[in-house]
């Protein structure tokens, strides 16, 4: 019966075919939202503008979609279709209703382990008449968007030993790149590219070089081959160039750098691979021999902008590591950055974009009290880039750790990690919404909240930003000034990235909050 | 993210086989345990470890469980190594052998003192009494003597770190002074003295105190003294909880 609806719905369309231009041209169709953030440039802005500061106080719910598990899922929309993933599950949802199409589900092997993350999964990916969707046992599937039936599936890693993946696939022309999770158990990371009809792997980029590789000698011994190096979100692309931009995670063991002493290339850094060949363009590294816990997993942000006079293609990011930064995204060249959050382990930046670490900053037997926190200023939910504002919004935590250093032994599939943190007594965290100047990190404003926050940001072109708390608020404010415009109390914590489309010409929000997806609408 | 860590520490635990070292477990104890527990396991805002039988620890696996992981109040030590965790159980089992707290005091006689000094107004022991504070049925087995006495002379002084009394102004009317019972970033919910629950948006609010070192419990300092106070906390050193 709900089947109906869409297929009027559909008269004009080939259902289910989204073609690699669609996804290119994804700012021209807003009634979709074709790949993780959006658009290939990792902006998650939506260019529809019937909800706008005037009246979003009236957004209502216009239904929910209940799951098994922590929904942490950015959901793909196509048309009338909605695409949602979960840890090895995958439904199609009717949009007008939120009513099943179709599911499917993967078992969990018995003796998967998830070491040092949570069972979740972040989102599926669509190209052509396929939904992709990355499991926590390290299988990439490929399923009928039509029926949900398996096309084919293919072993990314042996999950046993840490390997596992929590992230949305990125579907580029004919391939799917995924990343995997695993920096706490000393896996060796690598970005992979799947052939999209046959599953088959085009190319895999190794984010801890081997012997006789360029980087490797900032390994020593045989510190590289538990490297750590994961790759656990969802990278940017430039069609135009046809270059992938990725974020690399820490190095292993975590907290104890004693054996791994030297830059530990390229954990930590940011990655231009060649979307053919995944060779590497170039590298950015923002924090050399971490010894925090501080992936630099991010969605990469690309955007076009005056900057010192001269109009630059840039990457931009907001690192874990209390920094904002302003790549050449060509070359890799620092052009800007500095601290967007409280920070205690660096002076500033060089001229080159490199740390001048404070000494005395690494965990210690005793504990050492370091700002932020391991799980950083901001991790891996999403930030959001408004091209009308010139404006960068990112949901920021303000809290600090006391970071202690143990011995690490490495055995495969389990925790190596040599120490850890806790929190330091009475301690206080907060957190914010802030407003960067895209071009320089210069904070325009800020929205306060209670903690600190774990969900990603949404902004749209009708002025307005929509992020969630802990604490099951979700809200709006304005682009512009930051100022509450709307909040509702969803009954559980949001940690997931918010997402618009539409619904016979009627703007929607989507956010999964606890284990809820909602969709609002005026 | 950190509940999955503490979920893999307690598998790796279970696996140990390490030769406990309480010279080690000593160290670790005195740096990061004695904060709540006290230098030498004495107690304070966490209970005395100088005894014999730990309430929730029956055996070494539930005591490593309960170093690992936290409980309750007390947080989960996932950053120590799981050998490290074998050492400080076993420096936490040897702290049993010490003497015990002494609790000068009778808890029959401290049992009136409670009844007269009006604690029922706001304390709950084993389903008795009113519910605005915290409820006491169990205090003795959460905090050391020494505590419960320096909480009835100065309570001011032990406020847990989550602790806010609030006083709140809404544009149409007088103050509300309440204990926070739930805030997110909208929001403040408050219970008063007389057990009403109070409800704010923020944004309505004219004015938002954190009175901080702020408690409603009235200061005990000369007004109990000598063998009445006593007994008083040895009676509340006696409240164990159901068994």
């Amino acid at each position: 019966m709900t089947r109906l609806p869409i297929l009027l719905l559909l008269t004009s369309s080939a259902w289910g075919q989204v073609a690699y231009d669609r996804i290119v041209h994804a700012s021209s169709e807003p009634a979709s939202w074709l790949t993780y953030s959006g658009n290939y440039q990792g902006h998650r802005f939506s260019p529809l503008s019937e909800v706008t500061a005037a009246n979003v106080a009236r957004l209502r719910v216009k239904w929910a979609y209940q799951t098994d598990s922590r929904a942490e899922v950015s959901p793909i929309v196509a048309d009338g279709v909605m695409y949602v993933s979960g840890p090895n599950t995958a439904a199609a949802l009717d949009i007008r209703t939120g009513r099943e199409l179709w599911t499917w589900k993967r078992t969990i092997p018995k003796d998967y382990q998830n070491i040092g993350f949570g069972r979740v999964n972040r989102g599926p990916a669509i190209l052509g008449d396929e939904i992709f969707v990355a499991t926590l046992d390290c299988y990439l599937v490929a399923l009928d968007a039509k029926s949900g039936r398996e096309r084919w599936s293919v072993k990314v890693e042996d999950y046993r030993p840490g390997y596992s993946m929590t992230l949305a696939p990125l579907a580029i022309r004919d391939k799917v790149l995924v990343g995997v999770s695993g920096g706490e158990t000393g896996i060796r990371g690598f970005v992979d590219a799947y052939d999209a009809k046959t599953g088959r792997r085009a190319w895999r980029f190794y984010t801890v070089p081997g012997p006789g590789e360029p980087g490797h000698e900032t390994w020593p011994g045989d510190s590289w081959k538990t490297g750590g190096g994961s790759t656990w979100v969802t990278g940017s692309y430039d069609p135009e160039t046809n270059l992938v931009y990725w974020g690399i995670g820490n190095p292993g063991p975590d907290w104890n750098p004693d054996s791994r002493r030297g830059d530990n290339l390229y954990t930590c850094s940011l990655v231009a691979l060649d979307g053919d060949t995944g060779k590497l363009k170039w590298h950015f590294q923002f924090t050399p021999n971490d010894s925090h816990d501080w992936d630099s997993t991010h969605v990469p942000v690309l955007f076009e902008a005056d900057i010192r006079g001269a109009r630059r293609k840039v990457v931009a990011i907001a690192n874990r590591n209390a920094f904002y930064y302003v790549l050449d995204r060509s070359s890799g060249e620092f052009l800007a950055g500095k601290p967007y959050a409280k920070q205690t382990w660096a002076k500033g930046l060089d001229d080159r974009g490199r740390p001048i670490v404070i000494p005395d900053t690494e965990p210690t037997e005793a504990g050492k009290l370091v700002w932020p926190n391991l799980n950083g200023a901001t991790v891996w939910f999403s930030p959001s880039y408004s091209p009308r504002e010139g404006l960068l919004y990112v949901a920021t935590r303000e809290i600090a750790s006391i970071y202690f250093k143990r011995k690490a032994e490495y055995k495969p599939g389990t925790f190596f990690a040599g120490g850890g943190e806790a929190d330091p007594p009475g301690g206080a965290e907060s957190g914010a919404i802030r407003a960067l100047v895209a071009t320089t990190g210069e904070i325009r404003w800020e929205f306060k909240m209670h903690t600190a926050p774990w969900a990603g940001v949404l902004s749209t072109a009708g002025g307005l930003v929509f992020s969630g708390s802990n604490e099951g608020n979700f809200f709006a404010l304005d682009a512009k000034t930051g100022k509450p415009l709307w909040d509702f109390q969803t009954g559980g914590r949001i940690a997931a990235n918010p997402i618009s489309f539409s619904i016979d010409g009627k703007q929607c929000i989507a956010i999964a909050a606890g284990q809820v997806l909602y969709v609002f609408s005026l | 993210m950190r509940r999955w860590v503490l979920v893999v520490t307690l598998v790796v635990c279970a696996r140990a086989q390490t030769q406990p070292d309480a010279g080690v477990g000593r160290k670790i104890f005195e740096s990061q345990c004695a904060l709540c527990h006290g230098q030498t396991g004495g107690g304070g805002r966490g209970p005395s470890l100088t005894r014999p039988k730990l309430s929730r620890a029956p055996d070494d696996a539930a005591l490593r469980t309960l170093i690992s992981n936290g409980s309750g109040d007390m947080p989960g030590a996932w950053q120590l190594h799981a050998d490290e965790v074998v050492s400080v159980a076993a420096y936490v089992r040897s702290l049993g052998a010490l003497p015990p707290e002494v609790i000068p005091g009778d808890p029959v006689r401290g049992a009136q003192r409670y009844a007269a000094s009006g604690c029922a107004g706001c304390h709950i022991v084993d389903g008795r009494g009113e519910g605005f504070g915290p409820e006491l049925s169990a205090v003795g087995a959460r905090r050391s003597a020494a505590f419960l006495r320096q909480t009835i002379l100065k309570p001011a002084s032990t406020l847990p770190d989550d602790f806010q009394y609030i006083s709140a102004t809404p544009a149409s009317g007088a103050a509300i002074r309440g204990v926070r019972v739930n805030e997110d970033s909208f929001t403040i919910q408050l219970r008063d003295a007389n057990g009403r629950y109070h409800s704010f948006r923020k944004s309505e609010l004219t004015s938002l105190r954190r009175l901080e070192r702020q408690t409603p419990m009235p200061v005990y300092e000369g007004r109990v003294t000598g063998a009445d106070l006593d007994d008083l906390v040895a009676y509340l050193a006696s409240l164990k909880g159901k068994p």
